[in-house]
């Protein structure tokens, strides 16, 4: 009898451990893969559709359409997983026996733990960019944007794409720089972080990148509230930021039904698993990827595409009787956009920090990591190819290997800057 | 960075955290506590305190804010009157753990 593997998310994770362990197991695995919605979103996009360098449209596709033919799509919502019986319970009423399960839900926006988010304010000052609608209604008002106060708060971490709420800085910047709008329009920075990022060098660097564009920081702000009609953003030990227009990146959690199944989640629905295994503690044939895991790095797409080859290669050994490999390394690769068809390229892992250097050939680059570079910048553009093309179809990025290397690296650097005399 | 703390010298990073957790003793807090701006130790700090270090040694990384205000069993409000500024760093530094780290 072939194995069962039910794949719980159709996102990034989910599409790209689906189609490869089609690959591997043929037809000794049947695989099911389990959406709420038939709605793939390539979510790099949503940052650009605000200033109207990306329409909705071409950021959207079918999900069915991403996986390989002979994996079933069920569209439906889960209920909850029962680790104990092997089952996953979906709102429908029918029961997904599995032998290994795959939870790739994702990260799940949370605006209404903040007081005012989701109020009658929302789409009239106050915005959000990381959901489609959002965007559109974010793009809008930025059309109409002549003076004022735009301030941009992230209320906690973790968050998809930590470095997004910065990328939207700098595009604001550009943006109301090439309108003539920039000293009508301040622009504030305001994180919960004590710096501008949480790894000290590359910190310091995009402090200095915020500093040379005139964006204002604010720092340690814990948001507690948003006064819409006040225009006020209050944090939880009563200070006050003044705005005339709010982008918010509102608090994440996972999936509704982590919630709902016990010994799954932590206690924001993350699924607790091992950081090298991504093996779930819950259950030795449940496994965690993406932004659903509660690894402790950054909830990227690169992360899920380098946890791909972790994630697939432990279930072909769980489902052969072999002992799992640790072999995750926290490997992170982020593009930031700075604006001015410029970009900023980090690479990093659970042991190291960004460092300057070349990726993702050793001196040949031609990525130059932490400097601004427009190579960068169409790098970033041209991966919405590789994503639907490569990346989900489960192939290798040509030239990316999936283990982080400290080969090309400036290590020095972090020494230098770390150790004040 | 070494100091001397009463009874034992520690390991304290650039910013006051300890390296290693396992030099800290419970007595040791009080003193943490009054350089760090806070007179006096309540049985809600020590939960708050208590929970951050079991979370950090039973999981390997101190919680979130947020995720005291719903496990610690002391809301944010309160969170921020106890510990000024920053709960989770100073509860942290308190409780002789290192510093925590928003996951990036």
């Amino acid at each position: 009898m072939p194995d069962r593997v039910v794949i719980l998310g159709g996102g990034t994770g989910g599409t790209l451990t689906a189609n490869r362990l089609r690959r591997q197991l043929g037809d000794s695995a049947e695989i099911t893969v389990v959406d709420r919605d038939d709605r793939h979103i390539y979510q790099p996009g949503l940052l650009f559709v605000p200033f109207g360098l990306a329409d909705p449209e071409e950021i959207v596709r079918c999900r069915q359409a991403q996986l390989h033919d002979g994996i079933e799509f069920r569209l439906a919502e889960v209920e909850r997983v029962d680790t104990a019986a092997n089952a996953v319970h979906l709102d429908d009423g029918t029961a997904l026996p599995y032998d290994v399960l795959v939870v790739a839900s994702g990260a799940r926006l949370l605006p209404e733990e903040t007081k005012g988010l989701t109020g009658p304010s929302v789409g009239e000052s106050v915005f959000d960019f990381y959901t489609l609608a959002g965007a559109v209604q974010l793009r809008r008002a930025l059309r109409s944007l002549r003076r004022g106060r735009l301030v941009v708060n992230m209320v906690d971490l973790p968050i998809k794409c930590p470095v997004a709420p910065l990328e939207f800085c700098f595009l604001a910047d550009w943006y109301l720089r090439e309108r003539d709008l920039r000293d009508d329009v301040e622009i504030v920075y305001v994180t919960p972080l004590d710096a501008a990022f949480t790894k000290p060098l590359a910190a310091r660097r995009l402090a200095s990148l915020l500093e040379v564009k005139q964006i204002e920081v604010e720092t340690e702000f814990a948001a507690a509230e948003v006064d819409g009609d006040g225009g006020q953003l209050v944090s939880w030990d009563d200070r006050a930021i003044d705005f005339d227009l709010l982008v918010s990146v509102p608090l994440h959690g996972g999936a509704a039904f982590v919630d709902r199944s016990p010994g799954l989640g932590d206690e924001i629905g993350f699924v607790e698993a091992d950081r090298s295994t991504l093996q779930a503690r819950a259950a030795p044939n449940v496994f965690a990827i993406g932004d659903a895991a509660d690894a402790p790095t950054s909830k990227a797409g690169s992360v899920t595409h380098f946890e791909g080859d972790t994630v697939v290669a432990n279930i072909c050994r769980y489902l052969a009787g072999d002992p799992l490999e640790p072999t995750f390394d926290g490997h992170t690769n982020c593009f930031v956009e700075t604006g001015f068809h410029q970009a900023l390229l980090i690479d990093f892992s659970y042991d190291v920090e960004p460092l300057p250097g070349r990726y993702p050939q050793p001196r040949l680059g031609p990525l130059p990591l932490l400097r601004e570079s427009q190579f960068n910048h169409m790098a970033k553009l041209a991966f919405q190819w590789f994503y639907w093309h490569v990346l989900l179809p489960g192939h290798e990025l040509p030239g990316v290997g999936t283990a982080f290397q400290l080969a090309g690296k400036d290590t020095s650097a972090a020494a230098s800057e770390r150790s004040p005399a | 960075m070494s100091t001397a703390l009463p009874h034992a010298p520690v390991e304290l990073d650039a910013e006051g955290f300890f390296i290693h957790p396992e030099q800290w003793t419970r007595d040791m807090a009080p003193e943490i506590a009054r350089r760090n701006g806070i007179a006096e130790l309540t049985p809600r700090h020590w939960q708050v305190i208590d929970f951050m270090r079991d979370t950090y040694l039973t999981k390997g990384a101190a919680p979130s804010i947020r995720t005291l205000g719903r496990a610690s069993g002391v809301p944010i409000k309160e969170l921020y009157q106890l510990f000024p500024k920053g709960p989770a760093k100073l509860a942290a530094k308190i409780g002789g753990i290192p510093k925590p780290r928003g996951c990036i």
